[in-house]
Protein backbone atom coordinates (compact mmCIF):
# COMPACT_ATOMS: atom_id res chain seq x y z
CA UNK A 1 0.00 0.00 0.00
CA UNK A 2 1.31 3.47 -0.84
CA UNK A 3 -0.12 6.90 -0.39
CA UNK A 4 1.15 8.06 -3.75
CA UNK A 5 2.06 11.27 -1.97
CA UNK A 6 5.75 10.82 -2.49
CA UNK A 7 6.69 10.56 1.15
CA UNK A 8 10.38 11.40 1.07
CA UNK A 9 13.18 9.00 1.71
CA UNK A 10 15.07 10.16 4.75
CA UNK A 11 18.49 10.31 3.20
CA UNK A 12 19.10 13.97 2.47
CA UNK A 13 20.91 14.78 5.68
CA UNK A 14 22.78 11.54 6.07
CA UNK A 15 26.50 11.83 5.72
CA UNK A 16 28.49 9.50 3.56
CA UNK A 17 31.34 7.68 5.28
CA UNK A 18 34.68 9.39 4.94
CA UNK A 19 37.44 7.76 2.83
CA UNK A 20 39.21 6.51 5.95
CA UNK A 21 36.02 5.11 7.34
CA UNK A 22 37.55 1.74 8.16
CA UNK A 23 40.08 3.27 10.52
CA UNK A 24 38.97 3.32 14.17
CA UNK A 25 39.83 6.41 16.15
CA UNK A 26 40.81 6.03 19.82
CA UNK A 27 38.36 7.98 21.95
CA UNK A 28 38.29 8.41 25.73
CA UNK A 29 35.25 7.47 27.76
CA UNK A 30 34.19 10.53 29.71
CA UNK A 31 31.09 9.23 31.44
CA UNK A 32 29.30 5.95 32.13
CA UNK A 33 25.74 5.68 33.37
CA UNK A 34 24.13 2.39 34.37
CA UNK A 35 20.65 2.39 32.87
CA UNK A 36 19.48 -1.08 33.91
CA UNK A 37 21.12 -4.28 35.12
CA UNK A 38 22.62 -5.05 31.70
CA UNK A 39 22.45 -1.72 29.90
CA UNK A 40 24.88 1.19 30.17
CA UNK A 41 25.13 4.55 28.45
CA UNK A 42 28.64 5.69 27.66
CA UNK A 43 29.77 9.14 26.63
CA UNK A 44 32.86 9.51 24.46
CA UNK A 45 34.62 12.80 23.89
CA UNK A 46 36.66 12.83 20.69
CA UNK A 47 39.42 15.33 20.10
CA UNK A 48 37.70 16.78 17.04
CA UNK A 49 34.12 17.72 16.27
CA UNK A 50 31.65 14.94 15.60
CA UNK A 51 28.31 15.35 13.84
CA UNK A 52 25.58 12.82 13.12
CA UNK A 53 21.93 12.68 12.28
CA UNK A 54 19.29 10.69 14.20
CA UNK A 55 19.24 7.05 13.19
CA UNK A 56 22.92 6.64 12.39
CA UNK A 57 25.35 4.35 14.16
CA UNK A 58 29.03 4.01 15.00
CA UNK A 59 31.25 0.98 15.01
CA UNK A 60 32.73 0.62 18.51
CA UNK A 61 35.95 -1.35 18.81
CA UNK A 62 37.05 -3.01 22.03
CA UNK A 63 40.71 -3.53 21.40
CA UNK A 64 41.57 -7.18 21.07
CA UNK A 65 37.95 -8.29 21.26
CA UNK A 66 36.15 -6.95 18.24
CA UNK A 67 33.72 -4.41 16.87
CA UNK A 68 29.99 -3.90 17.21
CA UNK A 69 27.55 -1.51 15.56
CA UNK A 70 25.85 0.71 18.13
CA UNK A 71 23.25 3.39 17.44
CA UNK A 72 23.95 6.98 18.38
CA UNK A 73 21.57 7.89 21.17
CA UNK A 74 22.64 11.39 22.18
CA UNK A 75 21.44 14.84 21.21
CA UNK A 76 22.48 15.65 17.63
CA UNK A 77 22.55 19.33 18.54
CA UNK A 78 24.56 18.78 21.68
CA UNK A 79 28.25 19.39 22.18
CA UNK A 80 30.68 17.04 20.52
CA UNK A 81 30.20 14.24 23.04
CA UNK A 82 29.16 10.95 21.49
CA UNK A 83 26.54 8.97 23.36
CA UNK A 84 25.85 5.26 23.01
CA UNK A 85 23.50 3.05 24.99
CA UNK A 86 24.71 -0.53 24.97
CA UNK A 87 23.21 -3.76 26.21
CA UNK A 88 25.52 -6.57 27.25
CA UNK A 89 24.60 -9.44 24.97
CA UNK A 90 27.95 -10.69 23.65
CA UNK A 91 31.62 -10.51 24.53
CA UNK A 92 32.21 -7.09 22.92
CA UNK A 93 29.05 -5.39 24.14
CA UNK A 94 29.56 -6.86 27.58
CA UNK A 95 33.07 -5.38 27.67
CA UNK A 96 31.69 -2.00 26.55
CA UNK A 97 29.17 -1.94 29.39
CA UNK A 98 32.08 -2.53 31.80
CA UNK A 99 34.05 0.48 30.58
CA UNK A 100 34.95 3.15 33.09
CA UNK A 101 35.72 6.82 32.85
CA UNK A 102 39.08 7.52 31.13
CA UNK A 103 39.16 4.11 29.44
CA UNK A 104 39.78 4.32 25.70
CA UNK A 105 37.69 2.67 23.00
CA UNK A 106 38.01 2.58 19.22
CA UNK A 107 35.32 4.26 17.19
CA UNK A 108 34.55 4.83 13.53
CA UNK A 109 31.50 6.41 12.00
CA UNK A 110 28.88 7.69 11.76
CA UNK A 111 27.28 5.36 9.25
CA UNK A 112 23.92 4.64 7.76
CA UNK A 113 20.66 6.25 6.88
CA UNK A 114 18.60 8.42 9.17
CA UNK A 115 15.09 8.95 10.47
CA UNK A 116 13.00 11.38 8.39
CA UNK A 117 13.14 14.12 11.00
CA UNK A 118 13.50 17.08 8.65
CA UNK A 119 11.14 15.56 6.10
CA UNK A 120 8.45 15.13 8.77
CA UNK A 121 8.19 18.84 9.50
CA UNK A 122 4.55 19.83 9.22
CA UNK A 123 3.39 16.29 9.97
CA UNK A 124 2.29 14.54 13.11
CA UNK A 125 4.82 12.07 14.47
CA UNK A 126 4.27 8.83 16.29
CA UNK A 127 7.33 7.11 17.70
CA UNK A 128 6.97 3.47 18.68
CA UNK A 129 9.90 2.06 20.61
CA UNK A 130 10.42 -1.24 22.36
CA UNK A 131 13.20 -2.08 24.81
CA UNK A 132 16.58 -0.81 23.66
CA UNK A 133 14.83 0.48 20.52
CA UNK A 134 14.32 3.75 22.36
CA UNK A 135 18.05 4.48 22.06
CA UNK A 136 18.18 5.09 18.27
CA UNK A 137 14.96 7.11 18.53
CA UNK A 138 16.07 9.36 21.38
CA UNK A 139 17.96 11.71 19.00
CA UNK A 140 14.68 12.11 17.08
CA UNK A 141 12.89 13.09 20.26
CA UNK A 142 15.62 15.61 21.12
CA UNK A 143 15.46 17.14 17.65
CA UNK A 144 11.65 17.27 17.49
CA UNK A 145 11.28 18.75 20.96
CA UNK A 146 13.96 21.34 20.19
CA UNK A 147 11.93 22.47 17.19
CA UNK A 148 8.51 21.60 18.53
CA UNK A 149 6.73 24.32 16.55
CA UNK A 150 7.64 22.63 13.27
CA UNK A 151 5.60 19.51 13.97
CA UNK A 152 1.98 18.65 14.59
CA UNK A 153 0.93 16.21 17.27
CA UNK A 154 3.82 14.18 18.69
CA UNK A 155 3.30 10.87 20.45
CA UNK A 156 5.93 8.57 21.93
CA UNK A 157 4.86 5.03 22.75
CA UNK A 158 7.47 3.09 24.65
CA UNK A 159 7.38 -0.50 25.85
CA UNK A 160 9.82 -2.20 28.19
CA UNK A 161 10.05 -5.65 29.67
CA UNK A 162 9.33 -4.46 33.21
CA UNK A 163 9.57 -1.30 35.33
CA UNK A 164 13.24 -2.00 36.16
CA UNK A 165 14.11 -2.17 32.47
CA UNK A 166 12.75 1.25 31.49
CA UNK A 167 15.47 3.24 29.72
CA UNK A 168 16.07 6.96 30.26
CA UNK A 169 13.50 7.04 33.03
CA UNK A 170 14.31 10.58 34.17
CA UNK A 171 14.04 11.95 30.67
CA UNK A 172 10.79 10.13 30.02
CA UNK A 173 9.39 11.65 33.20
CA UNK A 174 10.59 15.11 32.16
CA UNK A 175 9.12 14.79 28.65
CA UNK A 176 5.89 13.59 30.18
CA UNK A 177 5.59 16.81 32.14
CA UNK A 178 5.52 18.76 28.91
CA UNK A 179 2.08 19.61 27.63
CA UNK A 180 2.96 19.39 23.95
CA UNK A 181 3.97 15.76 23.65
CA UNK A 182 2.13 12.55 24.54
CA UNK A 183 4.41 10.06 26.26
CA UNK A 184 2.97 6.65 27.04
CA UNK A 185 5.03 3.98 28.75
CA UNK A 186 3.97 0.39 29.12
CA UNK A 187 5.65 -2.74 30.44
CA UNK A 188 5.06 -6.36 29.53
CA UNK A 189 4.90 -7.57 33.13
CA UNK A 190 4.88 -5.89 36.52
CA UNK A 191 4.25 -6.52 40.18
CA UNK A 192 1.05 -5.18 41.68
CA UNK A 193 2.79 -2.08 43.07
CA UNK A 194 3.46 -0.76 39.55
CA UNK A 195 1.00 2.07 38.94
CA UNK A 196 1.64 2.40 35.23
CA UNK A 197 0.33 0.53 32.23
CA UNK A 198 0.85 -3.19 31.65
CA UNK A 199 0.53 -4.47 28.12
CA UNK A 200 2.50 -4.63 24.91
CA UNK A 201 3.45 -1.46 23.09
CA UNK A 202 1.58 -2.24 19.83
CA UNK A 203 -1.63 -2.38 21.89
CA UNK A 204 -1.19 1.35 22.60
CA UNK A 205 -1.51 2.22 18.92
CA UNK A 206 -5.31 1.78 18.63
CA UNK A 207 -5.72 4.24 21.52
CA UNK A 208 -3.38 6.89 20.14
CA UNK A 209 -4.96 9.78 18.23
CA UNK A 210 -3.61 9.31 14.69
CA UNK A 211 -4.57 10.98 11.44
CA UNK A 212 -3.23 8.40 8.97
CA UNK A 213 -2.82 10.92 6.16
CA UNK A 214 -0.78 13.38 8.23
CA UNK A 215 1.44 11.24 10.38
CA UNK A 216 4.88 9.72 10.04
CA UNK A 217 5.54 6.67 12.20
CA UNK A 218 9.05 5.71 13.33
CA UNK A 219 9.36 2.25 14.80
CA UNK A 220 12.32 0.56 16.48
CA UNK A 221 12.59 -2.51 18.66
CA UNK A 222 12.85 -6.26 18.40
CA UNK A 223 11.65 -7.41 14.99
CA UNK A 224 8.67 -9.33 16.39
CA UNK A 225 7.52 -6.22 18.19
CA UNK A 226 7.97 -4.16 15.02
CA UNK A 227 5.82 -6.61 13.05
CA UNK A 228 3.00 -6.26 15.57
CA UNK A 229 3.41 -2.48 15.63
CA UNK A 230 3.35 -2.20 11.84
CA UNK A 231 0.19 -4.34 11.73
CA UNK A 232 -1.44 -2.04 14.27
CA UNK A 233 -0.36 1.08 12.33
CA UNK A 234 -1.75 -0.38 9.11
CA UNK A 235 -5.02 -1.11 10.87
CA UNK A 236 -5.13 2.57 11.75
CA UNK A 237 -4.90 3.32 8.03
CA UNK A 238 -1.22 4.26 7.67
CA UNK A 239 0.24 3.60 4.25
CA UNK A 240 3.51 1.71 4.24
CA UNK A 241 5.43 4.73 2.98
CA UNK A 242 4.50 6.62 6.14
CA UNK A 243 6.17 4.01 8.34
CA UNK A 244 9.93 3.96 8.96
CA UNK A 245 11.76 1.19 10.76
CA UNK A 246 15.31 0.67 11.99
CA UNK A 247 16.63 -2.78 11.17
CA UNK A 248 19.31 -4.73 12.94
CA UNK A 249 21.57 -7.29 11.30
CA UNK A 250 25.10 -8.52 11.87
CA UNK A 251 27.07 -5.50 10.68
CA UNK A 252 30.82 -5.90 10.23
CA UNK A 253 32.33 -3.47 7.73
CA UNK A 254 29.57 -0.80 7.97
CA UNK A 255 30.16 0.37 4.41
CA UNK A 256 28.38 -2.27 2.34
CA UNK A 257 31.40 -4.31 1.35
CA UNK A 258 31.47 -7.48 3.40
CA UNK A 259 27.85 -8.57 2.95
CA UNK A 260 27.31 -9.78 6.51
CA UNK A 261 24.27 -7.59 6.96
CA UNK A 262 22.62 -8.36 3.65
CA UNK A 263 18.87 -8.12 3.98
CA UNK A 264 17.22 -9.15 0.72
CA UNK A 265 18.53 -6.79 -1.95
CA UNK A 266 19.85 -4.31 0.62
CA UNK A 267 22.72 -4.01 3.05
CA UNK A 268 21.49 -2.80 6.41
CA UNK A 269 24.73 -0.91 7.13
CA UNK A 270 24.76 1.00 3.84
CA UNK A 271 21.09 1.25 2.82
CA UNK A 272 19.78 1.28 6.38
CA UNK A 273 19.54 0.90 9.27
CA UNK A 274 16.51 3.17 8.81
CA UNK A 275 14.25 2.09 5.97
CA UNK A 276 11.00 3.46 4.67
CA UNK A 277 8.90 0.40 5.24
CA UNK A 278 7.42 0.07 1.74
CA UNK A 279 11.00 -0.50 0.49
CA UNK A 280 11.48 -3.63 2.58
CA UNK A 281 7.90 -4.80 3.14
CA UNK A 282 8.09 -7.50 0.41
CA UNK A 283 10.74 -9.40 2.32
CA UNK A 284 10.26 -8.17 5.89
CA UNK A 285 8.27 -11.24 6.93
CA UNK A 286 10.33 -13.81 5.04
CA UNK A 287 11.99 -15.99 7.64
CA UNK A 288 14.74 -17.25 5.33
CA UNK A 289 16.17 -13.76 4.69
CA UNK B 1 -34.49 5.91 24.59
CA UNK B 2 -33.93 4.98 28.23
CA UNK B 3 -30.76 6.23 29.93
CA UNK B 4 -29.11 2.84 30.30
CA UNK B 5 -29.95 1.81 26.74
CA UNK B 6 -28.35 5.02 25.50
CA UNK B 7 -25.26 4.35 27.60
CA UNK B 8 -25.03 0.80 26.20
CA UNK B 9 -25.26 1.95 22.59
CA UNK B 10 -22.71 4.71 23.19
CA UNK B 11 -20.04 2.18 24.14
CA UNK B 12 -17.59 1.62 21.26
CA UNK B 13 -17.79 -2.11 21.94
CA UNK B 14 -21.51 -2.06 21.12
CA UNK B 15 -21.34 0.53 18.35
CA UNK B 16 -23.53 -0.24 15.36
CA UNK B 17 -25.91 -2.45 17.32
CA UNK B 18 -29.56 -1.87 16.53
CA UNK B 19 -31.88 -0.37 19.17
CA UNK B 20 -33.59 -3.72 19.75
CA UNK B 21 -30.27 -5.26 20.74
CA UNK B 22 -29.48 -2.20 22.82
CA UNK B 23 -32.75 -2.66 24.67
CA UNK B 24 -32.04 -6.37 25.21
CA UNK B 25 -28.58 -5.72 26.66
CA UNK B 26 -29.60 -2.76 28.77
CA UNK B 27 -32.40 -4.92 30.24
CA UNK B 28 -29.64 -6.98 31.87
CA UNK B 29 -27.30 -4.06 32.67
CA UNK B 30 -26.55 -1.79 35.58
CA UNK B 31 -24.00 0.87 36.44
CA UNK B 32 -21.39 -0.01 39.05
CA UNK B 33 -18.45 1.72 40.68
CA UNK B 34 -15.43 0.27 42.41
CA UNK B 35 -13.06 2.18 44.67
CA UNK B 36 -9.31 2.05 44.10
CA UNK B 37 -7.97 -1.28 45.35
CA UNK B 38 -11.33 -3.01 45.30
CA UNK B 39 -11.62 -6.25 43.36
CA UNK B 40 -14.22 -6.52 40.61
CA UNK B 41 -13.82 -10.26 40.68
CA UNK B 42 -11.38 -12.94 41.77
CA UNK B 43 -9.93 -15.87 39.89
CA UNK B 44 -12.18 -18.94 40.16
CA UNK B 45 -15.33 -17.01 41.02
CA UNK B 46 -18.41 -17.52 38.91
CA UNK B 47 -18.55 -15.12 35.98
CA UNK B 48 -22.10 -14.05 36.71
CA UNK B 49 -21.66 -10.57 35.31
CA UNK B 50 -19.45 -9.11 32.63
CA UNK B 51 -18.05 -5.63 32.72
CA UNK B 52 -17.34 -2.88 30.27
CA UNK B 53 -15.11 -0.14 31.65
CA UNK B 54 -16.57 3.36 31.35
CA UNK B 55 -13.96 5.14 33.44
CA UNK B 56 -10.71 4.29 35.19
CA UNK B 57 -8.18 1.48 34.94
CA UNK B 58 -8.32 -2.12 36.05
CA UNK B 59 -5.32 -4.39 36.65
CA UNK B 60 -5.69 -8.04 35.66
CA UNK B 61 -3.61 -9.99 38.15
CA UNK B 62 -2.32 -13.51 38.63
CA UNK B 63 -1.38 -14.44 42.17
CA UNK B 64 1.04 -16.98 43.52
CA UNK B 65 1.39 -17.92 47.21
CA UNK B 66 4.07 -15.99 49.02
CA UNK B 67 4.70 -13.64 46.12
CA UNK B 68 3.37 -10.32 44.97
CA UNK B 69 0.64 -10.68 42.35
CA UNK B 70 1.80 -10.24 38.74
CA UNK B 71 -0.10 -7.70 36.68
CA UNK B 72 -0.58 -9.18 33.21
CA UNK B 73 -2.64 -6.38 31.67
CA UNK B 74 -4.01 -2.96 32.39
CA UNK B 75 -7.48 -2.41 31.02
CA UNK B 76 -9.05 0.99 30.64
CA UNK B 77 -12.02 2.91 29.33
CA UNK B 78 -13.98 1.09 26.60
CA UNK B 79 -12.27 -2.26 27.33
CA UNK B 80 -14.27 -5.34 28.23
CA UNK B 81 -13.19 -7.49 31.14
CA UNK B 82 -12.60 -10.98 29.76
CA UNK B 83 -15.04 -13.32 28.01
CA UNK B 84 -15.31 -15.96 30.73
CA UNK B 85 -19.03 -15.23 31.18
CA UNK B 86 -19.67 -16.45 27.63
CA UNK B 87 -18.34 -19.99 27.69
CA UNK B 88 -18.60 -22.78 30.29
CA UNK B 89 -17.63 -23.22 33.05
CA UNK B 90 -18.30 -19.45 33.41
CA UNK B 91 -15.43 -18.82 35.82
CA UNK B 92 -13.05 -15.85 35.95
CA UNK B 93 -9.46 -16.76 35.15
CA UNK B 94 -7.80 -13.65 36.67
CA UNK B 95 -8.21 -11.29 39.56
CA UNK B 96 -9.42 -7.87 38.43
CA UNK B 97 -8.47 -5.00 40.74
CA UNK B 98 -9.49 -1.38 40.35
CA UNK B 99 -6.26 0.65 40.10
CA UNK B 100 -8.24 3.83 40.73
CA UNK B 101 -11.90 4.73 40.94
CA UNK B 102 -13.57 2.63 38.26
CA UNK B 103 -17.00 2.95 36.75
CA UNK B 104 -18.28 0.05 34.71
CA UNK B 105 -21.34 -1.13 32.92
CA UNK B 106 -22.15 -4.49 34.51
CA UNK B 107 -24.28 -6.92 32.51
CA UNK B 108 -25.94 -9.91 34.18
CA UNK B 109 -24.35 -12.83 32.37
CA UNK B 110 -27.13 -15.39 32.86
CA UNK B 111 -29.75 -12.89 31.76
CA UNK B 112 -27.79 -12.06 28.61
CA UNK B 113 -26.91 -15.69 27.85
CA UNK B 114 -30.62 -16.57 27.96
CA UNK B 115 -31.41 -13.71 25.59
CA UNK B 116 -28.65 -14.85 23.25
CA UNK B 117 -30.08 -18.40 23.24
CA UNK B 118 -33.51 -17.03 22.48
CA UNK B 119 -32.28 -14.64 19.79
CA UNK B 120 -29.34 -16.04 17.87
CA UNK B 121 -28.94 -12.84 15.88
CA UNK B 122 -28.14 -11.06 19.14
CA UNK B 123 -25.95 -13.97 20.21
CA UNK B 124 -24.02 -13.94 16.92
CA UNK B 125 -23.52 -10.18 17.06
CA UNK B 126 -22.13 -10.40 20.57
CA UNK B 127 -20.05 -13.47 19.77
CA UNK B 128 -18.39 -11.65 16.84
CA UNK B 129 -17.52 -8.68 19.03
CA UNK B 130 -16.19 -10.78 21.87
CA UNK B 131 -14.24 -13.03 19.50
CA UNK B 132 -12.60 -9.94 17.97
CA UNK B 133 -11.72 -8.48 21.36
CA UNK B 134 -10.44 -11.80 22.69
CA UNK B 135 -8.42 -12.31 19.50
CA UNK B 136 -6.72 -8.95 20.00
CA UNK B 137 -5.98 -9.81 23.59
CA UNK B 138 -4.59 -13.20 22.60
CA UNK B 139 -2.26 -11.58 20.07
CA UNK B 140 -0.99 -9.19 22.70
CA UNK B 141 -0.54 -12.04 25.15
CA UNK B 142 1.52 -13.96 22.58
CA UNK B 143 3.86 -11.00 22.25
CA UNK B 144 4.16 -10.83 26.04
CA UNK B 145 4.92 -14.54 26.27
CA UNK B 146 7.57 -14.19 23.54
CA UNK B 147 9.47 -11.96 26.00
CA UNK B 148 11.02 -10.05 23.10
CA UNK B 149 12.98 -7.70 25.36
CA UNK B 150 14.38 -10.54 27.43
CA UNK B 151 17.74 -12.31 27.10
CA UNK B 152 18.50 -13.20 23.51
CA UNK B 153 17.95 -16.83 22.60
CA UNK B 154 20.70 -18.52 20.66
Amino acid sequence: MSTGHNVPEAREECRAPSPDSLLPMPVPVTRVRRETADVATIELTPASAFAFVPGQFNMLYMFGLGEVAISLSGDPAGDHRIVHTVRAVGAVSQAITRLRRNDVIGMRGPYGSCWPVAESEGSDIVIVAGGLGLAPLRPVIYRVLAHRERYGRVAVLYGARGPAEILYRRELEAWRRRLDVDITVTVDHAAADWRGNVGVVPALIPRTPIDPDHVIAMVCGPEIMMRFAIDALQQRGLALDRIFVSMERNMKCAIGLCGHCQFGPTFVCRDGPVFRFDRIAPFFNIREI
Amino acid sequence: MEGLERIVLEQPFFSGLGPEFGAAISGCARNLRFAAGEYLFREGESANEFYLIRHGTVALELHSPGQQPIVVATLRQDDILDGSWLVPPYCWTFDARASELVRVLGVDARCLREKCEADHDLGYELMKRFAGAMGERLRAMRLQVADVYGPQRS
